[in-house]
């Protein structure tokens, strides 16, 4: 067995056996953390299923070409555009645009449009913007938008452009 | 959660009339890429739970709402960078700081590093993208968070 692996059984059995012994004895921080980990895992298994359900769709259906072309090296300001569009209509957060962005990297598209694609999946999806300014006010989630988007475009064609000359290559069969 | 659920099936029906060994072939995929990265997110739910007990709302706010504002600006991205929360608590909580005289620029810190920065789905993040890019990106989001907050600060009239 991998050492990683023995790592992993590790920590995840003392983790149960703390919760187990704390709600059999009713200590209260266990029980707090056991119910933030069930509340969580439901979250997560409302938004997960689907999102990988829909990342095998994408595999499958789009061709490489097309992600390429528009996505890819020669896809110019427009696959900006795009890769922000999609991003808003996503919903999930980080956690669904980890995956999403690899599978859309594995298709041909160039790593700033990778990291711009994780930066809006975190800041502009429509639904969670519009909620927002419910809150806060339109004012608010203005200037944050405006203020951040670019600041993510730039950065990550910043960083995207000094991996592509390292020679980085992302994680392989994820 | 229902329409997230209704679309997926809808495209998932609508792929299996078009094409079924392709649609198959996408539910393989679909089931082979969680069972690989499903540890993963067991190990980041361990640490959701532990973080979220040592950081409740409460305290979250108790912070934010009584030091002074610098202070609770970079407590703010602290906090916010190490919790994970979805909108649906965040923007809500936020809205009540926001009543209760939390700065808007304190609040723009908070939510903006609770969506760009993970330290909590970092192993997530580095399965994909390895260690080294992880770091840099969250540092990144992390310094953009702190420019949002300023500027949030400056056009509501809370630093000058």
């Amino acid at each position: 067995m991998k050492k990683n692996v023995k790592i992993r059984i590790a920590y995840i059995s003392t983790y149960v056996l703390f919760l187990v012994v704390s709600l059999i004895l009713g200590y209260n921080p266990g029980k707090e953390i056991t119910f933030n980990f069930i509340s969580f895992l439901i979250y997560m298994l409302k938004i997960l299923p689907c999102a990988f359900i829909l990342i095998g769709l994408f595999e499958v259906w789009v061709k490489k070409e097309v992600i390429e072309k528009h996505l890819g090296e020669e896809s110019g300001i427009r696959g900006y555009a795009w890769v922000i569009l999609l991003a808003g209509t996503i919903a999930g957060g980080l956690l669904v645009a980890f995956p999403i962005a690899y599978s859309l990297y594995n298709k041909g598209a160039k790593l700033s449009i990778v990291f711009t694609y994780i930066g809006a999946a975190a800041i502009c999806r429509i639904p969670m913007t519009l909620y927002e300014a419910s809150f806060m006010g339109v004012k608010f989630t203005a200037i944050r938008l405006l203020v951040s988007l670019p600041l993510v475009i730039i950065t990550s064609i910043l960083l995207g452009n000094y991996l592509t000359k390292r020679n980085y290559k992302m994680a392989e069969g994820k | 959660m229902y329409y997230t659920y209704t679309i997926t099936g809808l495209v998932l029906i609508i792929s299996f009339i078009i094409n079924k060994q392709k649609t198959l072939k996408a539910v393989k995929i679909a089931v082979v890429k969680f069972k690989k990265i499903f540890p993963t997110f067991i190990t980041m739910l361990i640490f959701v739970s532990i973080i979220l007990f040592l950081f409740p709302d409460e305290v979250i706010s108790n912070y934010l709402g009584n030091s002074s504002k610098f202070i609770s600006v970079l407590l703010a991205s602290f906090f916010g960078s190490i919790t994970l929360m979805p909108g649906f608590v965040a923007f809500p909580l936020s809205g009540i700081l926001l009543t209760k005289g939390v700065p808007y620029m304190v609040l723009s810190a908070f939510t903006t590093t609770l969506m760009m920065v993970g330290i909590i789905t970092f192993p997530l993040e580095k399965e994909y993208f390895g260690v080294k890019v992880t770091v840099i990106r969250n540092i990144i989001s992390f310094f953009i968070a702190l420019i949002v907050a300023v500027i949030t600060g400056i056009l509501f009239g809370e630093i000058f």
